[in-house]
Protein backbone atom coordinates (compact mmCIF):
# COMPACT_ATOMS: atom_id res chain seq x y z
CA UNK A 1 0.00 0.00 0.00
CA UNK A 2 1.18 3.55 -0.99
CA UNK A 3 1.97 5.97 1.59
CA UNK A 4 -0.19 8.66 -0.17
CA UNK A 5 -3.04 7.48 -2.50
CA UNK A 6 -4.91 9.85 -4.77
CA UNK A 7 -7.85 8.40 -6.04
CA UNK A 8 -10.28 10.14 -8.80
CA UNK A 9 -9.83 13.73 -6.92
CA UNK A 10 -12.29 16.63 -8.01
CA UNK A 11 -12.33 19.81 -6.30
CA UNK A 12 -14.74 22.88 -7.48
CA UNK A 13 -15.39 25.97 -5.58
CA UNK A 14 -19.15 26.47 -7.17
CA UNK A 15 -19.43 26.12 -11.06
CA UNK A 16 -15.13 26.68 -11.32
CA UNK A 17 -13.84 23.23 -11.41
CA UNK A 18 -9.95 23.90 -10.00
CA UNK A 19 -8.82 19.91 -9.71
CA UNK A 20 -10.52 17.01 -12.25
CA UNK A 21 -10.06 13.45 -11.79
CA UNK A 22 -6.63 13.75 -10.08
CA UNK A 23 -4.81 10.25 -9.73
CA UNK A 24 -1.32 9.70 -8.15
CA UNK A 25 0.57 7.32 -5.77
CA UNK A 26 2.92 8.46 -3.61
CA UNK A 27 5.53 6.42 -1.63
CA UNK A 28 7.04 7.14 1.70
CA UNK A 29 10.24 9.44 1.57
CA UNK A 30 9.68 10.85 -2.08
CA UNK A 31 10.24 14.82 -2.66
CA UNK A 32 7.34 15.92 -5.16
CA UNK A 33 7.28 19.12 -6.88
CA UNK A 34 4.73 20.29 -8.01
CA UNK A 35 4.78 22.82 -11.23
CA UNK A 36 2.21 24.69 -13.23
CA UNK A 37 0.78 27.99 -13.97
CA UNK A 38 -0.80 29.95 -11.74
CA UNK A 39 -4.20 29.06 -10.96
CA UNK A 40 -3.63 25.51 -12.17
CA UNK A 41 -4.45 23.76 -8.68
CA UNK A 42 -1.13 23.11 -6.99
CA UNK A 43 -1.86 25.25 -4.12
CA UNK A 44 -5.87 23.80 -3.37
CA UNK A 45 -4.06 20.19 -3.75
CA UNK A 46 -1.04 21.29 -1.13
CA UNK A 47 -4.06 22.78 1.28
CA UNK A 48 -5.80 19.61 0.58
CA UNK A 49 -3.04 17.47 1.49
CA UNK A 50 -2.68 20.07 5.07
CA UNK A 51 -6.31 19.43 6.08
CA UNK A 52 -6.96 23.10 4.97
CA UNK A 53 -9.38 22.24 2.10
CA UNK A 54 -11.33 19.44 1.57
CA UNK A 55 -12.20 17.16 -1.70
CA UNK A 56 -15.37 17.94 -3.34
CA UNK A 57 -15.06 14.00 -4.63
CA UNK A 58 -12.92 11.32 -4.94
CA UNK A 59 -10.37 9.73 -2.46
CA UNK A 60 -7.36 11.72 -0.51
CA UNK A 61 -5.48 8.40 1.69
CA UNK A 62 -2.55 8.51 3.79
CA UNK A 63 -1.63 4.90 4.48
CA UNK A 64 -5.56 3.79 3.55
CA UNK A 65 -7.55 6.61 6.00
CA UNK A 66 -8.91 9.71 4.95
CA UNK A 67 -6.78 12.67 5.62
CA UNK A 68 -7.53 14.60 8.50
CA UNK A 69 -9.85 17.49 8.08
CA UNK A 70 -7.97 19.81 9.73
CA UNK A 71 -3.87 20.68 9.86
CA UNK A 72 -2.04 18.53 12.91
CA UNK A 73 1.82 18.06 14.21
CA UNK A 74 2.16 15.39 11.50
CA UNK A 75 2.26 17.47 8.59
CA UNK A 76 4.72 20.43 8.75
CA UNK A 77 3.89 23.53 6.13
CA UNK A 78 6.32 26.41 5.18
CA UNK A 79 4.68 29.56 3.19
CA UNK A 80 6.28 31.84 0.86
CA UNK A 81 5.65 34.56 3.99
CA UNK A 82 4.39 35.01 7.65
CA UNK A 83 5.55 31.59 8.26
CA UNK A 84 7.34 32.21 11.08
CA UNK A 85 6.47 33.82 14.89
CA UNK A 86 7.11 37.71 15.48
CA UNK A 87 6.78 38.12 18.62
CA UNK A 88 9.83 35.28 19.52
CA UNK A 89 13.47 34.89 18.66
CA UNK A 90 14.65 32.55 16.41
CA UNK A 91 14.98 30.17 19.36
CA UNK A 92 11.81 30.33 21.09
CA UNK A 93 10.35 29.95 17.27
CA UNK A 94 12.16 26.64 16.45
CA UNK A 95 10.99 25.65 20.57
CA UNK A 96 7.27 26.52 20.36
CA UNK A 97 6.57 23.31 18.89
CA UNK A 98 8.48 21.03 21.68
CA UNK A 99 6.53 23.57 24.11
CA UNK A 100 3.11 22.61 22.60
CA UNK A 101 3.73 19.22 22.24
CA UNK A 102 4.97 18.72 25.83
CA UNK A 103 2.50 21.27 27.35
CA UNK A 104 -1.08 21.12 26.30
CA UNK A 105 -1.86 23.89 28.59
CA UNK A 106 0.73 25.90 29.66
CA UNK A 107 2.75 25.65 26.20
CA UNK A 108 5.82 26.73 27.67
CA UNK A 109 8.70 24.33 29.20
CA UNK A 110 10.39 25.55 32.02
CA UNK A 111 13.68 23.74 33.88
CA UNK A 112 15.29 20.79 32.66
CA UNK A 113 12.85 19.78 30.56
CA UNK A 114 13.24 23.16 28.62
CA UNK A 115 17.48 22.74 28.83
CA UNK A 116 16.59 19.39 27.36
CA UNK A 117 14.68 20.64 24.68
CA UNK A 118 16.74 23.37 23.79
CA UNK A 119 19.86 21.39 23.43
CA UNK A 120 17.79 20.03 20.47
CA UNK A 121 17.20 23.23 19.40
CA UNK A 122 20.49 24.43 18.93
CA UNK A 123 20.91 21.70 16.53
CA UNK A 124 18.25 21.87 14.85
CA UNK A 125 19.30 25.90 14.59
CA UNK A 126 23.15 25.00 13.98
CA UNK A 127 22.28 22.33 11.04
CA UNK A 128 20.07 25.11 9.19
CA UNK A 129 22.70 27.45 9.80
CA UNK A 130 21.27 29.65 12.17
CA UNK A 131 23.16 29.28 15.02
CA UNK A 132 24.97 33.18 14.80
CA UNK A 133 21.28 34.76 14.81
CA UNK A 134 19.63 32.12 17.58
CA UNK A 135 18.49 35.28 19.88
CA UNK A 136 17.43 37.85 17.12
CA UNK A 137 13.60 38.37 16.32
CA UNK A 138 12.70 37.82 12.87
CA UNK A 139 12.22 41.05 11.85
CA UNK A 140 16.01 41.39 12.09
CA UNK A 141 16.44 38.05 9.76
CA UNK A 142 16.70 38.38 6.21
CA UNK A 143 14.21 36.70 3.99
CA UNK A 144 16.24 33.47 3.20
CA UNK A 145 17.01 33.59 7.09
CA UNK A 146 13.54 33.59 7.47
CA UNK A 147 12.74 30.66 5.63
CA UNK A 148 15.45 28.64 7.33
CA UNK A 149 14.05 29.40 10.70
CA UNK A 150 10.42 28.67 8.94
CA UNK A 151 12.08 24.87 7.97
CA UNK A 152 14.00 24.65 11.10
CA UNK A 153 10.73 24.86 13.03
CA UNK A 154 9.00 22.50 10.89
CA UNK A 155 11.32 19.69 10.86
CA UNK A 156 12.41 19.60 14.22
CA UNK A 157 8.81 18.25 14.75
CA UNK A 158 9.65 15.38 12.41
CA UNK A 159 6.39 15.49 10.42
CA UNK A 160 5.67 12.34 8.15
CA UNK A 161 5.21 14.94 5.60
CA UNK A 162 6.17 18.50 4.93
CA UNK A 163 4.51 20.71 2.18
CA UNK A 164 6.20 23.44 0.72
CA UNK A 165 4.13 26.22 -0.98
CA UNK A 166 6.55 28.43 -2.84
CA UNK A 167 8.93 28.61 -0.13
CA UNK A 168 12.07 30.06 -2.05
CA UNK A 169 9.89 32.22 -4.77
CA UNK A 170 10.73 35.54 -2.65
CA UNK A 171 14.11 35.03 -2.64
CA UNK A 172 17.58 35.81 -4.92
CA UNK A 173 18.61 33.38 -8.16
CA UNK A 174 21.89 32.63 -5.23
CA UNK A 175 20.21 32.19 -2.09
CA UNK A 176 17.53 30.14 -3.30
CA UNK A 177 20.21 28.00 -4.86
CA UNK A 178 21.53 27.30 -0.77
CA UNK A 179 18.21 26.55 -0.17
CA UNK A 180 17.80 23.87 -2.14
CA UNK A 181 21.29 22.30 -0.92
CA UNK A 182 19.86 22.74 2.99
CA UNK A 183 16.54 21.60 1.81
CA UNK A 184 17.80 18.55 0.20
CA UNK A 185 20.36 17.87 3.17
CA UNK A 186 17.59 17.95 5.76
CA UNK A 187 15.22 15.30 3.26
CA UNK A 188 18.22 12.57 3.10
CA UNK A 189 18.91 13.11 6.92
CA UNK A 190 15.34 12.37 7.80
CA UNK A 191 13.53 10.71 5.30
CA UNK A 192 10.31 12.67 5.29
CA UNK A 193 7.59 12.71 2.39
CA UNK A 194 8.05 16.34 1.08
CA UNK A 195 5.62 18.30 -1.73
CA UNK A 196 6.96 21.14 -2.60
CA UNK A 197 5.27 23.42 -4.89
CA UNK A 198 7.28 25.96 -7.16
CA UNK A 199 6.36 28.44 -9.86
CA UNK A 200 10.01 27.72 -11.09
CA UNK A 201 10.40 24.85 -13.77
CA UNK A 202 14.53 24.68 -13.32
CA UNK A 203 13.62 24.38 -9.54
CA UNK A 204 11.36 21.07 -10.20
CA UNK A 205 13.59 19.67 -12.51
CA UNK A 206 16.24 19.70 -10.40
CA UNK A 207 15.12 19.34 -6.96
CA UNK A 208 13.85 15.98 -4.93
CA UNK A 209 12.93 13.04 -6.39
CA UNK A 210 9.22 13.15 -8.79
CA UNK A 211 8.53 16.08 -10.90
CA UNK A 212 4.46 16.63 -11.31
CA UNK A 213 3.46 18.64 -13.41
CA UNK A 214 -0.35 20.61 -13.15
CA UNK A 215 -1.73 21.55 -16.05
CA UNK A 216 -5.04 21.77 -17.99
CA UNK A 217 -5.97 19.56 -20.47
CA UNK A 218 -9.05 21.06 -21.83
CA UNK A 219 -9.44 24.94 -22.38
CA UNK A 220 -12.42 26.90 -22.84
CA UNK A 221 -11.81 29.96 -23.91
CA UNK A 222 -14.89 31.50 -23.34
CA UNK A 223 -15.14 29.97 -19.73
CA UNK A 224 -11.51 29.38 -18.46
CA UNK A 225 -13.16 28.23 -15.24
CA UNK A 226 -15.30 25.25 -16.83
CA UNK A 227 -12.48 22.47 -17.06
CA UNK A 228 -9.74 22.07 -14.18
CA UNK A 229 -6.15 20.61 -14.17
CA UNK A 230 -4.87 17.62 -13.42
CA UNK A 231 -1.84 16.28 -13.46
CA UNK A 232 -0.23 16.15 -16.97
CA UNK A 233 3.15 14.98 -16.60
CA UNK A 234 4.53 12.60 -13.61
CA UNK A 235 8.34 12.15 -14.17
CA UNK A 236 10.80 10.58 -12.32
CA UNK A 237 13.74 13.01 -11.57
CA UNK A 238 17.17 12.18 -13.15
CA UNK A 239 15.41 10.91 -16.51
CA UNK A 240 14.12 14.56 -17.61
CA UNK A 241 15.77 15.33 -20.95
CA UNK A 242 15.98 19.25 -22.35
CA UNK A 243 13.08 18.08 -24.92
CA UNK A 244 10.67 16.89 -22.15
CA UNK A 245 11.23 20.37 -20.58
CA UNK A 246 10.71 22.58 -23.21
CA UNK A 247 7.45 20.61 -24.37
CA UNK A 248 5.96 21.27 -20.48
CA UNK A 249 7.12 24.86 -20.40
CA UNK A 250 5.52 25.52 -23.26
CA UNK A 251 2.16 23.73 -22.48
CA UNK A 252 2.70 25.23 -19.12
CA UNK A 253 3.16 29.12 -20.31
CA UNK A 254 0.03 28.63 -23.08
CA UNK A 255 -2.11 27.67 -20.13
CA UNK A 256 -0.89 30.55 -18.32
CA UNK A 257 -1.53 32.64 -21.37
CA UNK A 258 -5.19 31.16 -21.73
CA UNK A 259 -5.62 31.82 -18.01
CA UNK A 260 -4.90 35.42 -17.87
CA UNK A 261 -6.42 36.57 -20.99
CA UNK B 1 11.40 72.55 -5.70
CA UNK B 2 7.42 71.03 -5.10
CA UNK B 3 6.31 71.80 -1.34
CA UNK B 4 5.22 68.03 -1.15
CA UNK B 5 9.03 67.76 -1.20
CA UNK B 6 10.17 70.38 1.16
CA UNK B 7 11.30 68.86 4.54
CA UNK B 8 12.06 70.53 7.29
CA UNK B 9 15.13 69.62 9.57
CA UNK B 10 14.70 68.89 13.36
CA UNK B 11 15.72 72.13 14.45
CA UNK B 12 13.27 73.56 11.91
CA UNK B 13 10.33 71.18 12.67
CA UNK B 14 11.02 71.74 16.22
CA UNK B 15 10.64 75.86 16.01
CA UNK B 16 7.46 75.11 13.53
CA UNK B 17 5.91 73.00 16.60
CA UNK B 18 6.58 75.71 19.11
CA UNK B 19 5.44 78.09 17.21
CA UNK B 20 1.53 77.84 16.95
CA UNK B 21 1.76 77.46 21.56
CA UNK B 22 3.47 80.77 21.52
CA UNK B 23 1.37 82.45 19.19
CA UNK B 24 -1.63 81.16 21.51
CA UNK B 25 -0.03 82.46 24.62
CA UNK B 26 1.13 85.52 22.89
CA UNK B 27 -2.56 86.51 21.76
CA UNK B 28 -4.22 85.32 24.94
CA UNK B 29 -1.11 87.03 27.05
CA UNK B 30 -2.18 90.64 24.98
CA UNK B 31 -5.79 90.02 25.24
CA UNK B 32 -5.79 89.65 28.80
CA UNK B 33 -3.87 92.54 29.64
CA UNK B 34 -5.72 94.42 27.52
CA UNK B 35 -9.11 93.22 29.97
CA UNK B 36 -6.94 93.75 33.06
CA UNK B 37 -6.11 97.10 32.05
CA UNK B 38 -9.62 98.24 31.27
CA UNK B 39 -10.86 96.30 34.98
CA UNK B 40 -8.56 94.36 37.33
CA UNK B 41 -11.00 92.77 38.58
CA UNK B 42 -11.80 90.77 35.29
CA UNK B 43 -12.83 87.35 35.76
CA UNK B 44 -12.99 85.95 31.94
CA UNK B 45 -9.32 86.36 30.67
CA UNK B 46 -7.23 85.91 33.88
CA UNK B 47 -3.55 86.75 34.22
CA UNK B 48 -0.94 84.72 35.42
CA UNK B 49 -0.28 86.41 38.51
CA UNK B 50 -4.48 85.39 39.51
CA UNK B 51 -3.47 81.76 37.83
CA UNK B 52 -0.62 81.26 39.77
CA UNK B 53 -2.11 82.33 43.03
CA UNK B 54 -5.49 80.20 42.16
CA UNK B 55 -2.69 77.11 41.46
CA UNK B 56 -1.39 78.06 44.72
CA UNK B 57 -4.40 78.27 47.23
CA UNK B 58 -5.91 75.12 45.47
CA UNK B 59 -2.50 72.87 45.52
CA UNK B 60 -0.33 74.43 48.40
CA UNK B 61 -2.61 75.40 50.70
CA UNK B 62 -5.43 73.38 53.07
CA UNK B 63 -8.60 74.08 52.38
CA UNK B 64 -10.21 76.57 55.01
CA UNK B 65 -13.40 74.37 55.25
CA UNK B 66 -11.70 70.51 54.97
CA UNK B 67 -8.55 71.07 55.75
CA UNK B 68 -7.52 68.89 52.16
CA UNK B 69 -5.10 70.10 49.20
CA UNK B 70 -7.95 70.13 46.82
CA UNK B 71 -5.95 70.13 43.56
CA UNK B 72 -4.26 66.72 44.19
CA UNK B 73 -7.25 65.23 45.93
CA UNK B 74 -9.09 66.27 42.91
CA UNK B 75 -6.25 64.57 40.87
CA UNK B 76 -6.33 61.02 42.89
CA UNK B 77 -9.59 60.67 42.85
CA UNK B 78 -10.11 61.58 38.89
CA UNK B 79 -7.02 59.13 38.34
CA UNK B 80 -8.23 56.55 40.78
CA UNK B 81 -11.19 55.96 38.59
CA UNK B 82 -10.19 56.51 35.61
CA UNK B 83 -7.53 53.74 36.06
CA UNK B 84 -10.05 51.56 37.39
CA UNK B 85 -12.44 52.19 34.53
CA UNK B 86 -9.65 51.63 31.87
CA UNK B 87 -8.08 48.61 33.11
CA UNK B 88 -11.82 47.00 33.50
CA UNK B 89 -12.69 48.15 29.60
CA UNK B 90 -8.87 46.82 28.62
CA UNK B 91 -9.29 43.47 30.66
CA UNK B 92 -12.75 43.13 29.27
CA UNK B 93 -11.92 43.86 25.90
CA UNK B 94 -8.92 41.87 25.79
CA UNK B 95 -10.84 38.54 27.07
CA UNK B 96 -14.02 39.53 24.56
CA UNK B 97 -11.72 40.77 21.48
CA UNK B 98 -9.28 37.35 21.94
CA UNK B 99 -12.23 34.85 21.74
CA UNK B 100 -14.39 36.82 18.93
CA UNK B 101 -10.78 36.99 17.14
CA UNK B 102 -9.97 33.55 17.34
CA UNK B 103 -13.05 31.48 17.33
CA UNK B 104 -15.67 31.95 14.73
CA UNK B 105 -18.36 29.80 17.13
CA UNK B 106 -18.15 32.75 19.26
CA UNK B 107 -17.58 35.51 16.83
CA UNK B 108 -21.25 34.41 15.53
CA UNK B 109 -22.33 34.72 18.80
CA UNK B 110 -21.12 37.83 20.09
CA UNK B 111 -19.93 39.88 17.60
CA UNK B 112 -23.33 41.58 16.65
CA UNK B 113 -24.11 42.10 20.01
CA UNK B 114 -20.55 43.98 20.94
CA UNK B 115 -21.08 45.96 17.20
CA UNK B 116 -24.51 47.01 18.75
CA UNK B 117 -23.38 47.87 22.54
CA UNK B 118 -20.61 49.97 20.77
CA UNK B 119 -23.27 52.12 18.77
CA UNK B 120 -24.99 53.22 21.49
CA UNK B 121 -24.13 56.47 22.90
CA UNK B 122 -22.81 56.24 26.38
CA UNK B 123 -23.75 59.49 27.99
CA UNK B 124 -27.23 58.54 27.14
CA UNK B 125 -27.51 56.16 29.33
CA UNK B 126 -25.65 57.64 31.88
CA UNK B 127 -29.24 58.46 34.04
CA UNK B 128 -29.24 54.94 33.89
CA UNK B 129 -26.27 54.01 35.33
CA UNK B 130 -26.90 56.36 38.01
CA UNK B 131 -30.17 55.19 38.94
CA UNK B 132 -28.97 51.47 38.67
CA UNK B 133 -25.38 51.80 40.90
CA UNK B 134 -26.23 55.11 42.57
CA UNK B 135 -24.39 58.34 42.64
CA UNK B 136 -21.29 56.77 44.28
CA UNK B 137 -17.92 55.82 42.42
CA UNK B 138 -19.10 52.85 40.56
CA UNK B 139 -21.84 54.09 38.02
CA UNK B 140 -18.37 56.61 37.23
CA UNK B 141 -16.22 53.87 36.90
CA UNK B 142 -19.09 51.89 35.12
CA UNK B 143 -19.55 54.84 32.14
CA UNK B 144 -16.17 54.81 31.27
CA UNK B 145 -16.18 51.01 31.14
CA UNK B 146 -19.16 51.26 29.00
CA UNK B 147 -18.23 53.80 26.95
CA UNK B 148 -14.49 52.31 25.80
CA UNK B 149 -14.60 48.75 26.18
CA UNK B 150 -17.02 48.12 23.39
CA UNK B 151 -14.89 49.80 20.68
CA UNK B 152 -11.97 48.55 22.14
CA UNK B 153 -12.96 44.94 22.26
CA UNK B 154 -14.12 45.52 18.49
CA UNK B 155 -10.55 46.71 18.01
CA UNK B 156 -8.93 44.19 19.38
CA UNK B 157 -10.37 41.49 17.59
CA UNK B 158 -9.80 43.19 14.67
CA UNK B 159 -6.22 42.80 15.12
CA UNK B 160 -6.59 39.46 16.37
CA UNK B 161 -8.00 38.90 12.61
CA UNK B 162 -5.33 40.92 11.22
CA UNK B 163 -2.96 37.95 12.05
CA UNK B 164 -1.42 36.15 8.72
CA UNK B 165 -4.02 33.55 8.05
CA UNK B 166 -0.65 31.63 7.69
CA UNK B 167 0.67 32.03 10.93
CA UNK B 168 -2.54 30.07 12.32
CA UNK B 169 -1.80 27.76 9.54
CA UNK B 170 1.47 27.40 11.04
CA UNK B 171 0.81 27.20 14.61
CA UNK B 172 -1.68 23.97 14.29
CA UNK B 173 0.90 21.98 11.96
CA UNK B 174 3.42 22.10 15.42
CA UNK B 175 0.55 20.68 17.31
CA UNK B 176 -1.04 23.71 18.91
CA UNK B 177 -4.93 23.11 20.82
CA UNK B 178 -7.59 26.05 20.24
CA UNK B 179 -6.16 27.21 23.97
CA UNK B 180 -2.66 27.50 23.01
CA UNK B 181 -3.50 28.94 19.62
CA UNK B 182 -4.85 31.73 21.99
CA UNK B 183 -2.10 31.82 24.60
CA UNK B 184 0.76 31.19 22.35
CA UNK B 185 0.30 33.09 19.44
CA UNK B 186 -2.70 35.44 19.25
CA UNK B 187 -2.45 37.03 23.02
CA UNK B 188 1.23 37.82 23.04
CA UNK B 189 0.89 39.56 19.28
CA UNK B 190 -2.27 41.68 20.38
CA UNK B 191 -0.88 42.79 24.04
CA UNK B 192 1.12 45.49 22.10
CA UNK B 193 -2.10 46.49 20.05
CA UNK B 194 -3.86 46.66 23.03
CA UNK B 195 -1.90 49.10 24.38
CA UNK B 196 -2.59 51.22 21.48
CA UNK B 197 -5.75 51.21 21.67
CA UNK B 198 -5.79 52.07 25.76
CA UNK B 199 -3.97 55.30 23.94
CA UNK B 200 -6.95 55.67 21.70
CA UNK B 201 -9.29 55.28 24.30
CA UNK B 202 -7.98 57.71 27.09
CA UNK B 203 -9.48 60.25 24.86
CA UNK B 204 -13.08 59.43 25.60
CA UNK B 205 -12.24 57.83 28.65
CA UNK B 206 -11.12 61.86 29.81
CA UNK B 207 -14.46 63.18 28.52
CA UNK B 208 -17.14 60.02 30.20
CA UNK B 209 -15.08 61.07 33.25
CA UNK B 210 -15.18 64.36 33.47
CA UNK B 211 -18.49 64.10 32.54
CA UNK B 212 -19.75 61.58 35.08
CA UNK B 213 -18.17 63.48 37.74
CA UNK B 214 -19.97 67.17 36.56
CA UNK B 215 -23.05 65.66 37.07
CA UNK B 216 -22.51 64.06 40.50
CA UNK B 217 -19.18 63.88 42.68
CA UNK B 218 -18.06 65.63 45.68
CA UNK B 219 -14.25 65.55 44.39
CA UNK B 220 -12.13 65.29 41.14
CA UNK B 221 -11.29 67.62 38.51
CA UNK B 222 -14.11 67.66 36.49
CA UNK B 223 -15.99 67.88 39.22
CA UNK B 224 -14.28 71.02 40.65
CA UNK B 225 -14.63 72.64 37.37
CA UNK B 226 -18.19 72.73 37.38
CA UNK B 227 -18.37 73.37 40.60
CA UNK B 228 -15.94 76.86 40.27
CA UNK B 229 -17.76 77.42 36.86
CA UNK B 230 -20.21 78.95 39.20
CA UNK B 231 -18.13 81.79 40.11
CA UNK B 232 -16.28 82.28 36.44
CA UNK B 233 -13.29 81.35 38.41
CA UNK B 234 -11.60 81.22 35.16
CA UNK B 235 -8.83 81.64 37.17
CA UNK B 236 -8.57 77.86 38.19
CA UNK B 237 -10.70 76.56 35.38
CA UNK B 238 -7.94 77.37 32.85
CA UNK B 239 -5.13 75.68 35.25
CA UNK B 240 -7.03 72.59 36.32
CA UNK B 241 -7.93 72.43 32.35
CA UNK B 242 -3.54 72.31 31.39
CA UNK B 243 -3.29 70.19 34.26
CA UNK B 244 -5.67 67.77 32.67
CA UNK B 245 -4.04 67.81 29.24
CA UNK B 246 -0.30 67.57 30.70
CA UNK B 247 -1.89 64.25 33.20
CA UNK B 248 -3.19 62.89 29.55
CA UNK B 249 0.06 63.71 27.64
CA UNK B 250 2.00 62.24 30.52
CA UNK B 251 0.01 58.83 30.70
CA UNK B 252 0.12 58.76 26.87
CA UNK B 253 3.83 58.97 26.34
CA UNK B 254 4.35 56.30 29.66
CA UNK B 255 1.87 53.62 27.67
CA UNK B 256 4.08 54.31 24.60
CA UNK B 257 6.88 53.84 26.64
CA UNK B 258 5.67 50.95 28.30
CA UNK B 259 4.94 49.30 25.09
CA UNK B 260 8.18 49.97 23.30
CA UNK B 261 9.80 48.84 26.61
CA UNK B 262 7.73 45.39 26.84
CA UNK B 263 7.81 44.41 23.12
CA UNK B 264 10.80 45.10 21.13
CA UNK B 265 10.08 43.20 18.06
CA UNK B 266 6.69 45.20 18.09
CA UNK B 267 7.89 48.74 17.80
CA UNK B 268 10.83 47.63 15.38
CA UNK B 269 8.40 46.58 12.82
CA UNK B 270 8.09 43.08 13.66
CA UNK B 271 5.10 42.80 12.80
Amino acid sequence: MSFITVNRLWKEYGSAVVLENLNLQVKQGEFCTLVGASGCGKSTFLKMLLGQEQPSRGELNLEGQTFPGEPDRNRGIVFQRYSVFPHLTVRQNVLLGLELEQKPFLGKLFGQQRREALDKVDGMIESVGLAHAANKWPHELSGGMQQRLAIAQSFIMRPRVLLLDEPFGALDPGIRGDMHELILKLWRETGTTIFMVTHDLQEGFYLGTRLLVFDKVRNDPQQPEAYGATITYDLPIGETSRQVYQSIESSVSETARNLSA
Amino acid sequence: MRLINRHPGRASALVLGLIPFLLAILVYGMASRERLAENPNDKLLPGLEQMTSAINRMAFQEDRRSGDYLMWQDTKASLQRLAIGVGIAASLALAVGLLNGVLPVFRAGLAPLVSALSMIPPLAILPILFIVFGLGELSKVMLIVIGTAPIMMRDVAQRVRELPQEQLIKIQTLGANSWQVVTRMALPQVLPRLIDTVRLSLGPAWLFLIAAEAIASEEGLGYRIFLVRRYLAMDVILPYVLWITLLAIVIDQLLRLTNRRLFPWYNAGGH
